[in-house]
């Protein structure tokens, strides 16, 4: 009754913590579900022997004892052996069973397929990944930030590099994390067996602003997936209005040092391709929602979303701001 | 001074040793005072510096969590800076890793090791106390950076390419690495001398079989140091040279490898994991066993045990790099390597379950805090079993998961094992007994808060928590388990407040104990309470496992003599040296006075090391001088400490 009583909110607990959008044991890509089916047999296994354990411990504590014949002075070594000898024996059995699982799951899990219907090159910033589509014709490769889309049911091949110290590239409800480390290219692969938005993020510590370190990982239909690659290769369209084309202005002297926006003259390196930004979902890699409002206040004070982050708080009077945001709207 | 090279030592009754026990106290007693103290050589008074600073860590260690635990109580908390919440996770890690967790056990092995081995203090005293110092030393030096603004601030396990110059300017890495290299020579002097203390200062007739099993943990946790330290003092030698001096060894640019530091380090890491669980593991297999009215099931099995996971852990340490892109040949190997490790912690559980199931348990705080252990060890240990599954680690790994595991073997098979050690020796080290009511209140409010705190961050992980964030978006869902975790630790910090009281209302006001309050069949239950400095008036001489318990135990013939009959030397300082396996009695052991050296060593070689991180070559030049001085006096040949024959 006790044990149930305290439980129940355990068990409330993990439901919860389930429902997150990085909750693992619920996954929807091919490794994420091989993986989950390996925890849960480790995971029932060690609940089980907890539990015994607990039992027995309770058991040796609180049975019923014959009147003590030494009057509590330490008594002979009785014996006790057979504990060790059972206990170990089984724990034996059962963890060769166990090594055995391990190792099916890492065949099915660990090396990168061959036959990959996409490579996909992520560099990982203080902090924000930028991505690189890769494809034989040079002319339909492309680069976007943050957010990473995949055709449902294919096998993705990530190539992982760093561009200055270590990361993590981690879905939990797709895949297994994989370090992203300067001076090697880590590679590791993907396959989401339903459509839908994946949460990533970068599990390990990288500076300040780790925590706000996240993407998305988006798994559309093949023939949507297309769609979506073949509009990420056109430019931004042209300014419309005068606001616009002075945000432009604005823009391609400001920001270019760093931003690209192809459409524009700003071919910079440093930080997130801003091309399609309007077709994200947040800004700054998570910090923030990816609307108007937001998005001027990212650029009045960057510092203050996130602070640490290497975009640095450019002065621009109201009027430029809002004509930068208004040129960086049409940017789908 | 006579000069001796031969003498039998005498062996005498019990009249004759009372008759000497006064000069005896005039040779081994260090004069009162703060000079007394600043030179002392007592590896008693050693050991309780070591545990008192090392609870003074453990403190600050949990203040610095309870900040960051408000921090992390609800999404989008602005308490700390993320700068701020980063000095203050690698201080916690350092701090309770480094400078609680190992050198809280080295406090209890210290003090205990003589009263157990039935010596006078240990092999090399002065290297004890330069042990001790220069453990201080490293501490202080990692908490002065925290003082001067920046302390370091890229978790303990310090990866590089973010521990470089470049992405971590200034003192606090620099720092980290002195205190490093500081502790790293405590841990070595300090191993040396609990080996050599060993194989040569065990009471006749305690052959190796017949010690407790602290001193096999110690013994395992001292010889894995020896090999495992250099990796880690190499590593921090080596960032030291690429952020000074612009080498490359970590710097991809320049040809070096990142992953260098990651194998370095956890060669390193993860037996020292072993040293700073397998002496607590001792406490227990030792303590628990007085509680249930017999000897430990198993004596011979849990030894071996203690000894093969230290053996297995240098195996292991790629556990901890599963997803850094290995070949998974290598991962599979270290997986599996890893796992195996499940089967001596097996031996020593089901020898403490079958030594409960078959003794008769007396329900004293100590006995709550052990009995707790087991099942803390327990879960400490399958959340470890499920990490070793690679990929299962591929999505544990980096998450709170890991945090929940970590902590479960450090509070739950450290720290509940400590307080347990304190509850059981407190009346051996003061003469008074804790309070058992305020003891029982400190178990129940510990055991509650910690699992109330700790069990929660499991499901964090499991819902994709990663480690080391200072907040969390609300739409991620984890503020509810956040709370609960932050509740449950404050509780368990109340339950240390209260173990803390009790040590300090029990010193002065605890109920008087006898020699052997708990009827404990080892040796250091058959001196006084506090032990005389010279622990044994009479070196006892051994026959069982349990001197104090033979009568009842009635196991064959031969009998130990404790304080009945033994050898008594009293030609100044003096102990008995025996053979490393069957202890015969082979030397008359002369033992050093007290001295400032080991004092003025640590204080110089901290110089030295100061001098040479910061590049103050001033510094570093009194530092080296003084160093070698300081040595040259240490090591002055004396010859009426030379070895006696007997």
């Amino acid at each position: 009754m006790k044990a149930a009583a305290f439980l129940m909110p355990l068990l409330g607990l993990s439901v919860s913590a389930q429902a997150s959008p990085l909750g693992y044991l619920a996954g929807s890509g091919h490794d994420a579900i091989e993986i989950s089916r390996l925890i849960a047999l480790f995971g029932g296994v060690s609940i089980a022997v907890v539990v015994l354990v607990a039992l027995l411990l309770l058991g040796g504590l609180f049975r019923r004892r014959e009147p003590d014949p030494a009057h509590g002075r330490p008594q002979r070594d009785e014996g006790g052996m057979a504990w060790i000898y059972v206990g170990v024996a089984a724990t034996v059995v059962v963890l060769a069973v166990c090594m055995f699982y391990n190792l099916k799951t890492i065949a099915a899990v660990a090396s990168p397929p061959d036959d990959a219907a996409l490579t996909v090159e992520i560099t990982a910033h203080q902090w924000w990944w930028q991505v690189r589509y890769q494809d034989r014709e040079p002319q339909k490769v492309f680069y976007t930030a943050n957010e990473i889309h995949v055709p449902v049911g294919e096998k993705v091949r990530f190539l992982l590099s760093s561009a200055d110290v270590i990361h993590s590239f981690w879905v939990p409800k797709l895949a297994g994390k994989m370090d992203v480390i300067p001076g090697q290219t880590n590679v590791t692969w993907l396959e989401a067996e339903a459509p839908g938005v994946y949460r990533g993020e970068c599990a390990v510590f990288c500076g300040a602003e780790h925590a706000r370190m996240e993407f998305r990982v988006v798994a559309q239909e093949p023939k949507d997936f297309q769609a979506w690659a073949a509009h990420q290769l056109q430019p931004a369209p042209p300014p419309g209005d005068a606001e616009i084309q002075a945000g432009r202005l604005t823009f391609e002297s400001r920001c270019a040092a760093c931003h690209t926006l192809r459409g524009s003259s700003a071919a910079g390196f440093a930080a997130p391709d801003l091309t399609h930004l309007m077709d994200r979902s947040t800004l700054a890699a998570g910090a923030l929602p990816n609307d108007a409002e937001h998005l001027a206040e990212w650029i009045r004070d960057p510092q203050k979303y996130k602070p640490g982050t290497n975009m640095p708080q450019v002065p621009l009077s109201e009027a430029d701001l809002a004509a930068v945001v208004a040129y960086l709207r049409t940017a789908r | 001074m006579t000069v001796e090279t031969f003498r039998e030592p005498k062996l005498v009754t019990a009249e004759e040793a009372a008759r000497r026990e006064p000069a005896l106290r005039r040779i081994w007693e260090t004069p009162p005072g703060l000079a007394g103290w600043l030179s002392s050589v007592d590896h008693k008074s050693i050991g309780k510096r070591y545990l008192v600073t090392a609870l003074i860590f453990l403190i600050l260690g949990g203040l610095e969590a309870a900040v960051m635990r408000a921090q992390l109580s609800q999404p989008d908390m602005h308490l700390l800076s993320p700068e701020a919440y980063a000095q203050l996770f690698t201080m916690h890690g350092v701090t309770m890793i480094f400078l609680y967790a190992f050198p809280v056990l080295s406090g209890f092995s210290n003090y205990l090791w003589p009263l157990l081995l039935g010596s006078r203090d240990m092999a090399f005293p002065r290297l004890n106390a330069f042990s001790y110092w220069s453990f201080l030393a490293g501490g202080i030096a990692l908490y002065v950076s925290f003082i001067a603004g920046r302390a370091p601030d890229n978790g303990w396990f310090n990866y590089v390419p973010y521990a470089s110059r470049g992405f971590d300017p200034g003192v606090n890495i620099d720092a980290y690495a002195l205190g490093m290299i500081l502790l790293g020579l405590s841990t070595t002097v300090g191993g040396i001398n609990f080996i050599v203390t060993l194989l040569r200062l065990r009471a006749p007739g305690m052959s190796i079989n017949r010690v407790p099993i602290l001193i096999w943990g110690t013994l395992t946790a001292s010889l894995g140091n020896l090999f495992a330290v250099p990796a880690v003092t190499l590593a921090f030698v080596l960032l030291w040279f690429d952020r000074s001096w612009g080498t490359h060894f970590f710097d991809s640019s320049g040809g070096g490898q990142p992953l260098l530091w990651q194998h370095l380090f956890w060669m390193f890491g993860h037996p020292w994991v072993y040293a700073i669980v397998l002496p607590a593991m001792g406490i227990v297999s030792d303590g628990l066993p007085v509680f249930c009215r017999r000897p430990l099931v198993g004596y011979s099995a849990v030894a071996l045990a203690t000894v093969s996971t230290m053996v297995l852990g240098f195996g292991v340490w790629v556990h901890h790099m599963f997803a850094t892109g290995l070949p998974v040949s290598s991962l599979s190997f270290f997986s599996s390597a890893s796992m195996v490790i499940v089967i001596p912690s097996a031996v020593a559980v089901f020898a403490w379950l079958a030594t409960i199931w078959t003794g008769r348990p007396r329900f004293t705080t100590a006995f709550l805090f052990f009995a707790g252990f087991v099942l803390l060890f327990v879960i400490g240990g399958v959340s470890g079993f499920m990490t070793a599954a690679v990929p299962a680690d591929w999505q544990l790994t980096h998450t709170y998961f890991v945090v929940a595991h970590l902590h479960y073997v450090i509070i739950g098979i450290n720290v509940f094992a400590v307080v347990g050690g304190v509850y059981f020796w407190f009346p051996k080290m003061t003469g008074r007994f804790m309070n058992e009511t305020l003891g029982k209140w400190s178990f129940w409010v510990m055991f509650i808060g910690f699992n109330l705190g700790f069990f929660p961050m499991h499901i964090a992980g499991l819902a994709g928590m990663p480690r080391r964030i200072y907040t969390y978006p609300a739409d991620a869902g984890w503020g509810g388990v956040n709370m609960v975790i932050t509740l449950g630790s404050y509780l368990f910090a109340v339950g240390v407040l209260l173990f803390l009281i009790n040590i300090v209302v029990s010193r002065f006001k605890g109920r008087a104990a006898g020699a052997n309050p708990w009827d404990g069949g080892t040796l250091e239950w058959s001196v006084s309470s506090p032990p005389p400095p010279y622990n044994f008036a009479l070196i006892p001489i051994v026959a069982r496992r349990h001197p104090l318990w033979e009568e009842q135990l009635a196991e064959g013939e031969d009998r130990s003599s404790t304080n009945a009959k033994g050898f008594l030397l009293d030609h100044g300082r003096e102990t008995l040296g025996t053979t490393p396996i069957d202890a015969e009695p082979d030397v008359i052991l002369k033992m050093p006075e007290d001295s400032w050296m080991p004092l003025l060593l640590a204080l110089a070689v901290s110089g030295l090391c100061t001098g040479l991180l910061l590049k103050l070559w001033f510094l570093f030049g009194i530092g080296t001088a003084v160093s070698l001085l300081a040595a040259v006096i240490w090591l002055w040949p004396r010859r009426y400490l030379s070895q006696v024959e007997r």
